[in-house]
């Protein structure tokens, strides 16, 4: 590969604290050879001018869902490649509710096989903190991680047994693993589609309230502070969620917390009546807790926001709200989304872009997120101000269920580089 | 004076009746006013009409059902209609069909009117997007049941002449019923009062924003109050426990005469049935012509339903 500069962009990269106009010198092994105003130059190289332009870190996608393997009919390794790319994110980690779940080592191998064959982003596999996603069993994780498993999710089922989730904590401090927990008690929430309240009562839906979640982020803190492990909440969606994290931060206790784009951006009322593609879990709640989310953000008690990419089939979701299969795709429009709050004045732009860069690499210690001299030269560039409106038919995702249909944004990405290489541009 | 056109207002609107919630005061004035014409006709010996001669109407009832099913075969047979009633609870869906497979099956055949009973809140609501006929909504999951609470309000309006100043309380399983929400639109719509009586496990959180006062002591929401509707418990929905016995849910919310003497003098007592008589309702309440409207209640539902095809069905 033939060493490439990228010139008069405007770099943010959080991991550095750069906001400035410069260039990039990307190396032949696709590395980050300097990056500033006063980036070095070369003759020899190509140059990509990208004036108005602004570059960060590829994106880090904590939470995405792709089909393979079991449900090729709804997303594969090549189709969440193209989506992902088209939308800046670069390195992606990947659930592991797939038919047959990822619990066991032969799976990832097989996975990491195939992802490598066939997806052009950098995977981040995730195995099932049970075996089956039972919540009775705990995997392999001394294993599962030796052979490249990230951290471990049970994806939409939450560890309701005490007792096992405490010695989850307990074996996963001593090996230095990462648990993801989905955060809701499975009494309260049984049945329920939707969050509860006036919208719920018109629509007839049962309804769940936040102390589902809020309960089991209460217990899982108690514990957290008996077995420090690595604990991420994967997801959560109220107010009164924040406030256990933040009173937990206060008193000393380390653990990360996520956002889905979604939760951040949409309410209750957006559901309208019965739009199954915004039926998700976490539910859609009140105005008040999206905008408490936000502050979340702001006062740093939320670290990560994630797509919760799920992609579905029509048939899926073409069935009464109860029935329907829960989640909305979103990897491609991410980022555009995200900016909505730096246009609409909620957030600064640093904020939302560490939130997708080096914030959830940390979390998952991976040397991606920034654009440091000697790193991967996984680059977005996007176009701040470019207006678009969403049209599901367009996305790139085999399943095209969006919640944003018909959404008018502002910021596109124009370009994507994955270790030096342009894998994605317009 | 010379007589104008009558003018719909039905026309300009979707064609299907969904819910309350998607009506017009007009709207629901009209179909009133319409049904209150069937009524004599359904007195008479010659009950048969043919305003809908050569149309297909087909009853897809997903749930069991017996006067709602009844109450609409009459009211198609009677305006001349082809009547078809499928129930589903041994049919295609449980072959794995999904409800929209169903519904593209049958509206292959042409039919002109889809009544539609679904276990699932909004199932008419996709039904409609998908069928090229009207949908009319007879009962969906806990979210509304629109003829019910037109037939109500017929049976209010003929014994009591008008809606608008009345005090009416409904009694019982809130959270599960839909036609508590739908009287709750309607008997707003048209100028009543409306008071909830329910224990707290069965009242849907929100409530108080669709404009009721709601209550949990059955004496303080019975004042003052002109109609009493009272609503069964409906134990097939109920998952886990909300209440801790029949007996004590009787003693504090079921209709006795002396909760009764709370409302007004004259009040009178209505229930969609099917009635759990000595759960919800003193069972010779039940059946005292002088207070109850039970019986007219199912005699003016075919009236509603009537005018509800009629008005619908272009």
């Amino acid at each position: 590969m033939k060493e490439k500069i990228l010139t008069n962009v405007r770099i943010i990269d959080p991991s550095q604290k750069m906001d400035e106009i410069g260039n990039i010198v990307i190396d032949e092994k696709g590395k980050i050879k300097s990056i500033g105003k006063k980036s070095g130059t070369s003759k020899s190289a190509e140059k990509i001018d990208l004036k108005g332009l602004i570059a960060i870190p590829g994106l880090v996608d904590m939470k995405a869902f792709v089909g393979e393997p079991g449900f090729e009919y709804k997303e594969n390794f090549r189709t969440l490649s193209q989506a992902a790319l088209a939308g800046g994110v670069t390195s992606i980690v990947t659930m592991p509710n797939t038919k047959p779940i990822i619990d066991n080592v032969s799976m990832v191998d097989f996975i990491i096989r195939r992802g490598r064959d066939k997806a052009k982003v950098n995977l981040f596999p995730c195995a099932s903190i049970t075996r089956q996603k039972e919540g009775n069993q705990m995997t392999e994780f001394g294993l599962l991680k030796a052979r490249g498993i990230i951290g471990f999710s049970d994806v939409n089922k939450t560890i309701q047994n005490t007792e096992l989730m405490s010695r989850i904590m307990n074996y996963a401090s001593d090996i230095d693993v990462l648990i993801m927990q989905h955060v809701e008690d499975y009494e309260l929430a049984k049945n329920s589609c939707i969050n509860q309240g006036e919208v719920a009562t018109r629509l007839g839906l049962q309804g769940v309230s936040d102390i589902a979640e809020k309960i089991i982020i209460e217990r899982d803190l108690s514990l957290l502070s008996e077995f420090p492990c690595r604990y991420h909440i994967n997801q959560i969606s109220s107010k009164n969620s924040l406030n256990v994290i933040k009173k937990n931060k206060s008193n000393g206790i380390k653990f990360s917390t996520g956002v889905s784009i979604n939760n951040l951006s949409l309410n209750q009322n957006d559901i309208g009546e019965f739009r199954t593609f915004l039926k998700l879990s976490p539910p859609l709640r009140s105005e008040e807790d999206r905008l408490s989310l936000i502050e979340g953000i702001k006062n740093d008690l939320i670290d990560v926001i994630v797509s919760d990419h799920i992609p579905e089939d029509e048939e899926s979701k073409r069935l009464p709200f109860a029935q329907a299969a829960t989640g909305s795709i979103g990897i491609e429009t991410l980022l555009s989304l995200s900016l909505e709050h730096y246009h609409n004045e909620s957030l600064p732009l640093e904020k939302i872009i560490r939130c997708l860069t080096i914030n959830p690499a940390k979390i998952l210690k991976i040397n991606k997120g920034t654009l440091k001299e000697g790193s991967d030269a996984d680059i977005c560039i996007f176009d701040l101000e470019k207006p678009w409106v969403v049209k599901a038919e367009e996305l790139k995702s085999k399943s095209k269920n969006t919640a944003i249909e018909n959404r008018k944004l502002q910021g596109k990405v124009k370009m994507t580089l994955l270790q030096g290489e342009i894998a994605f541009a317009i | 004076m010379a007589t104008a056109k009558k003018v719909s207002a039905i026309k300009k609107t979707p064609k299907h009746l969904l819910g309350i919630q998607n009506l017009t005061v007009l709207e629901a004035k009209e179909i009133l006013t319409e049904a209150k014409s069937f009524i004599k006709l359904n007195r008479g010996s010659s009950k048969k009409l043919d305003v809908l001669r050569g149309k297909t109407q087909i009853n897809l009832f997903f749930e069991p059902s017996t006067r709602t099913q009844s109450s609409f075969d009459l009211a198609g047979k009677r305006l001349g209609a082809d009547v078809m009633t499928m129930n589903m609870n041994n049919s295609a869906l449980k072959k794995g069909e999904t409800l929209i497979d169903t519904a593209m099956t049958l509206n292959a055949m042409h039919p002109d009117i889809i009544v539609i009973r679904h276990q699932d809140s909004g199932a008419p609501n996709l039904l409609s997007q998908k069928v090229n006929c009207t949908v009319i909504n007879a009962g969906d999951g806990r979210r509304e049941h629109p003829t019910q609470a037109l037939l109500d309000a017929l049976t209010i309006i003929n014994r009591k002449g008008n809606i608008e100043g009345l005090k009416i309380a409904i009694c019982g399983d809130i959270l599960h019923s839909r036609v508590a929400r739908s009287n709750i639109y309607l008997m707003n719509m048209l100028g009543a009062e409306v008071n909830v009586i329910a224990p707290k496990t069965l009242m849907p959180k929100g409530i108080d924003n669709l404009g009721v006062k709601s209550f949990t002591d059955m004496k303080k929401g019975l004042d003052g109050c002109d109609i009493v509707m009272m609503l069964r418990l409906q134990n097939e929905r109920m998952q886990g426990s909300f209440l801790p016995s029949k007996r004590e849910y009787y003693e504090f919310f079921g209709l006795t005469p002396e909760k009764l003497k709370f409302a007004k003098k004259n009040a009178l007592i209505m229930h969609p049935g099917p009635m759990n008589r000595g759960v919800e309702i003193d069972t010779k309440l039940a059946d005292d012509i002088n207070v109850s409207l039970v019986k007219e209640q199912v005699e003016l539902g075919v009236a509603v339903r009537m005018a509800c095809l009629k008005l619908y069905c272009k």
